[in-house]
C-alpha cells in the first residue's frame, strides 16, 4: 500500500510539473482549477478524463492544478493563480469574503458529509475522541473541516487542547495518509472525511479493513468547488452548469461514479454554518499546527 | 548381518569414491558459502552505509519540522521503490529516533511506536547503544551483536552540528539464507553431475580392481579336493601388487601339484616294494620244499623202478614243478647274481635276440646305442630290462609301427629310453601297470614289466613311463656304482 501510494504521490508531482506544474498565465483562455486532496486525487488516469470532460463541455482549454495542501491551493486562488477550486468548508468559510460558491458535491443523495474518528482495527475499545487521550494522533491538513477543525471543535467542549490531549499529533496532508497512518499503527486514531474514508472503502477495502469507524460528527456541507470573487457570473455559471449537467449524461455519470458521488448541486452558504460556528469557536485557541 | 568391511571390493571401492566426492563437495561449497557469506555482508556494508546517509540526509528537513508523514513517507521508500522481496539487501526496518533515543518513527510502528523506548521492542538496542556510544558525527557504524540474528547499520541525524536523531536500519541476516540455499543446490546439482561421471568410473575402475581379487579368491577357495590348474588363474600380467600376488599364487599351485605327484610316487613305490617284498618272500618258502621235491624225483629216477606209468607220472610231476619254479624264479628277481660287466656287445644282443619277434611285425626299427666302453653294471640285469621293455613295445605296436630304442650314458648313470607308437596305456591302467598280475593286460601275465621294476629298483634306478595317444616311452636310469664313477 506504501509503495502504490509513493509512486502515484511521484506520478502526480510528475505530471503537476508538466501538465498543471505552475499555473500557466500564457495559456489564453485556460480556465485554472485547482484541486486539493478533499478527495482521491491521486486517481491520474481519472483526472486525465476529467479535465478533457469539462473541457469538451465548457470549450476551453482547461488546466487542473494539484498540490500537497489545501493552503498552498488556497494561496494560489487568493493570488489570482486559479480562477476556481475544490476545497474544503474550513477554508472557505475563512476566506468568504474572496470566494463564491459555485457547486456542491451530493453524497449518498445529501450535499453533506461527516467527520469519521477512525481508530486501527485492533483497537475495539474507543468509542469518542476522548478515549484518546495520551496516545498519537493524525490529523489530515490543518486547513481540513472533517480531518482537523472538527475533532480540534469537539476536545474544546470537553476543555482539551489536542497539543496536551495527545502525546503526539501530527499531519498527513491528506485524508487518505491518516487512514495509512492508522492502518500502519504509525497513529492511534486520526479524524478523516467521510467521503474520503467511504470511497477508499470500495476502492482499497483491505486498507480500510485495518481501520475502524469509531465515531461520526454531525454533517456539515460537503467539500465545496468555488470560485474567485471577481470571476464574472457567465464564467462561474457556465462551470456549475457543466459540474450539475455531469450527472445528464453517460460520460458524466462514468466520471461521477469513479468519484463515488452523486452528482453536484448548486448548493447554498448556508450549509456552511456549522462549519463556520465552529471556526469561530476555535479561533485564538493555538491548534499545534506545525510549521510547513 | 553383513558388515561393511564384508562388502567385496566391487562395492567398497565406488562407496568410497562417492564418499570422498562428498566431502570435497562439501568442503567446497562450504568454503563457498563463507566467501558469499563475507561477499553479501560486505555489499550489505556498501549499499546500505549509502542508503543511510542517504535517508539521514534526506530526513533533515521533516525533523526540524516536526513533518512526521513526510519523514514516514521517506523511510518507506526503500521498501516502496522496490518490494518487501527476501532480497539481503532489503532492509527489514527503518527506525529512527529522537535525541534522547527514543523511537521517532519506525517503519514498524506496531512494534516500535512512536515515543517508546526501541529497547523494548527489541533487546538488542541495549547492546547496540553500547556498541555505538561513541559514535561521532556523520559516521555511519555498522553493528553485528554477537548472537544476535540482526545486522544494525547506525547512522547520525545532524543539521548543523546538532544532532537531531539517530537513524537505525535493520537487516536480517536470515535474509541471507535463500542466497545460500541457491548456492547449496547449485553445489548439490554439481555434486550430482559429478556423481553420474564418477560413479561409472569408480565403478569401471573397482570392477577391474576387484575382478582379479575375485578371480584369486574364488580359484583359492577350490583348493583342497582338487588343485585348479595354473591357467585357470586369468589374472593380467604385471609387477604390481596383483600382478606379483598372481604369479606367487601361480608358483604356489605349481608347488602344490609338484608334491602331490611326488606323494603319488611315494605311495607307488612303497606299494611295488611291499609286493615285492611279499612275493620274494613267498617264493623262497615255495622253493625250499620245491627244490626238495625236484631232489626227490631225481633220486627216485637214479635209483627207483623202471615202471613206465611211473616215469610218464614223475616226468608230469617235474614239468609240472618246474613251471612253478620259472614262475617264482620270475618272480624272485635275484640282483646279487654273478654276471660279468656291461659291455657295448651286451646291447648290441638284445637287439639281434629281440629282431626275430620285430620281423613278425613288420616292426621298424630305431636302433640307437652309444655306450662304446665297459660300464660296471650286471649285463645280466641290464640285458634283461632292455629285452622286457623291447619285447613289450614290439607287442603294443600295430603291425608296421615304430619301435625305437635309445641307449647312452652320461656322467652318472646309464639311460635307457624306449618308445613305440602303438596304443597307448589307458590312465586307469597306468595306476597298476608295474604290479605282477594285473588286471585290464590284453596278453601276458604281466610279470615282464614287475620283472624290469625289480631289477631297477634293486640297481637303485629309476623307471618313468610316459603314454600318448602316438607315443609311449618307457625310460629307465641306472645310476653307476660309486667305485667306477
Amino acid at each position: 500500500m506504501l509503495r502504490r501510494n509513493f509512486l502515484l504521490g511521484a506520478a502526480a508531482a510528475a505530471l503537476a510539473g508538466r501538465a498543471a506544474g505552475a499555473p500557466d498565465n500564457h495559456a489564453k483562455d485556460a480556465v485554472r482549477i485547482g484541486l486539493s486532496p478533499v478527495f482521491l486525487d491521486d486517481q491520474l488516469a481519472f483526472l486525465t478524463s476529467w479535465r478533457v470532460y469539462l473541457q469538451e463541455h465548457l470549450e476551453r482549454p482547461i488546466q487542473l492544478v494539484q498540490r500537497r495542501s489545501y493552503r498552498e491551493i488556497i494561496d494560489l486562488l487568493l493570488a489570482q493563480k486559479l480562477e476556481f477550486a475544490w476545497i474544503c468548508g474550513y477554508p472557505f468559510v475563512k476566506n468568504r469574503s474572496e470566494l463564491q460558491l459555485v457547486a456542491v458535491p451530493l453524497s449518498s443523495g445529501r450535499p453533506t458529509y461527516h467527520s469519521y474518528l477512525v481508530v486501527p482495527a485492533a483497537d475495539r475499545e474507543t468509542r469518542s475522541i476522548l478515549d484518546l487521550r495520551g496516545r498519537v494522533f493524525a490529523f489530515s491538513d490543518p486547513d481540513s473541516n472533517s480531518g482537523f477543525l472538527y475533532p480540534n471543535y469537539a476536545l474544546l467542549q470537553f476543555a482539551e487542547r489536542p497539543d496536551v490531549f495527545f502525546s503526539k499529533t501530527f499531519f498527513t496532508w491528506g485524508h487518505r495518509n491518516t487512514v495509512e497512518a492508522i492502518a500502519a499503527g504509525l497513529a492511534h486514531g486520526g479524524a478523516v472525511d467521510s467521503y474520503v474514508w467511504d470511497t477508499l472503502k470500495l476502492l482499497r477495502p483491505q486498507l480500510t479493513a485495518q481501520t475502524r469507524v469509531a465515531a461520526i460528527s454531525p454533517a456539515f456541507g460537503h467539500t465545496p468547488f468555488v470560485a474567485r470573487r471577481d470571476i464574472v457570473r457567465g464564467e462561474w455559471a457556465a462551470l456549475q452548469q457543466v459540474l450539475i449537467g455531469m450527472r445528464e449524461s453517460r460520460d458524466g455519470t462514468m466520471l461521477l461514479s469513479k468519484l463515488n458521488l452523486d452528482g453536484f448541486v448548486p448548493g447554498s452558504d448556508a450549509l456552511y454554518e456549522g462549519i463556520a460556528r465552529m471556526a469561530l469557536a476555535v479561533r485564538g485557541i493555538p491548534l499545534n499546527a506545525p510549521a510547513t | 548381518m553383513l558388515r561393511l568391511r564384508d562388502l567385496s571390493f566391487r562395492y567398497k571401492i565406488p562407496l568410497r569414491g562417492i564418499v570422498l566426492a562428498l566431502i570435497t563437495a562439501i568442503l567446497v561449497t562450504t568454503a563457498l558459502l563463507k566467501q558469499e557469506y563475507d561477499d553479501l555482508r560486505q555489499d550489505l556494508i556498501t549499499t546500505s552505509g549509502h542508503l543511510a546517509r542517504v535517508l539521514a540526509n534526506t530526513l533533515v528537513t521533516p525533523l526540524v519540522h516536526d513533518d512526521v508523514w513526510r519523514a514516514f513517507e521517506i523511510i518507506n521508500s526503500p521498501f516502496a521503490a522496490g518490494s518487501r522481496e527476501n532480497s539481503p539487501q532489503t532492509a527489514e526496518l527503518i527506525m529512527i529516533l529522537d535525541a534522547n533515543r527514543r523511537v521517532y518513527l519506525a517503519t514498524d510502528p506496531k512494534q516500535y511506536p512512536m515515543l517508546s523506548d526501541p529497547g523494548r521492542g527489541n533487546l538488542d538496542f541495549y547492546e547496540l547503544w553500547q556498541a555505538v556510544e561513541q559514535l561521532r558525527e556523520f559516521e555511519t557504524r555498522v553493528v553485528e551483536l554477537p548472537g544476535s540474528a540482526k545486522l544494525y547499520v547506525v547512522t547520525p541525524i545532524v543539521a548543523d552540528g546538532i544532532g537531531l536523531g539517530t537513524l537505525v536500519i535493520e537487516y536480517s541476516k536470515s535474509a541471507f539464507l535463500p542466497r545460500f540455499f541457491g548456492i547449496a543446490k547449485g553445489a548439490a546439482l554439481a555434486m550430482l553431475a559429478a556423481l553420474a561421471i564418477l560413479l561409472p568410473a569408480s565403478w569401471y575402475w573397482a570392477q577391474r580392481f576387484a575382478r582379479p581379487l575375485t578371480e584369486l579368491a574364488t580359484t583359492m577357495g577350490r583348493i583342497g579336493a582338487t588343485i585348479p590348474d595354473a591357467t585357470e588363474v586369468k589374472l593380467y600380467e604385471s609387477r604390481d601388487e596383483i600382478g606379483q600376488l598372481g604369479a606367487a599364487f601361480k608358483a604356489m599351485l605349481m608347488g602344490l601339484r609338484h608334491k602331490e605327484a611326488l606323494e603319488k610316487e611315494v605311495v607307488y613305490s612303497e606299494r611295488l616294494a611291499a609286493i615285492g617284498r611279499l612275493s620274494a618272500g613267498i617264493a623262497h618258502e615255495i622253493n625250499n620244499p620245491l627244490g626238495g621235491m625236484l631232489n626227490a624225483i631225481s633220486t627216485y629216477r637214479r635209483h627207483g623202478s623202471e615202471d613206465p606209468l611211473v616215469g610218464t607220472t614223475l616226468s608230469l610231476l617235474e614239468r609240472g614243478l618246474m613251471q612253478i619254479k620259472d614262475t617264482v624264479a620270475a618272480l624272485l628277481v635275484e640282483a646279487k647274481v654273478e654276471s660279468h660287466p656291461l659291455t657295448r656287445q651286451d646291447i648290441e644282443d638284445t637287439h639281434t635276440l629281440v629282431a626275430p619277434d620285430g620281423h613278425r611285425k613288420s616292426a621298424r626299427f630305431t636302433w640307437d646305442n652309444d655306450v662304446v666302453e665297459t660300464l660296471p653294471l650286471p649285463s645280466t640285469l641290464v640285458r634283461q630290462v632292455l629285452i622286457n621293455l623291447m619285447l613289450n613295445a614290439v607287442q603294443a605296436i600295430e603291425p608296421g609301427g615304430h619301435v625305437a630304442c635309445h641307449v647312452y650314458r652320461d656322467s652318472s648313470a646309464l639311460h635307457v629310453v624306449v618308445s613305440n607308437n602303438g596304443s597307448h596305456i589307458l590312465p586307469e591302467r597306468m595306476d597298476h601297470l608295474f604290479e605282477p598280475f594285473a588286471p585290464g593286460r590284453d596278453a601276458g601275465h604281466g610279470l615282464g614289466l614287475w620283472v624290469t621294476y625289480q631289477i631297477v629298483s634293486q640297481l637303485g634306478g629309476e623307471i618313468s613311463v610316459d603314454s600318448a595317444p602316438d607315443e609311449t616311452r618307457f625310460a629307465v636310469v641306472l645310476p653307476m656304482p660309486e667305485q667306477a664313477a
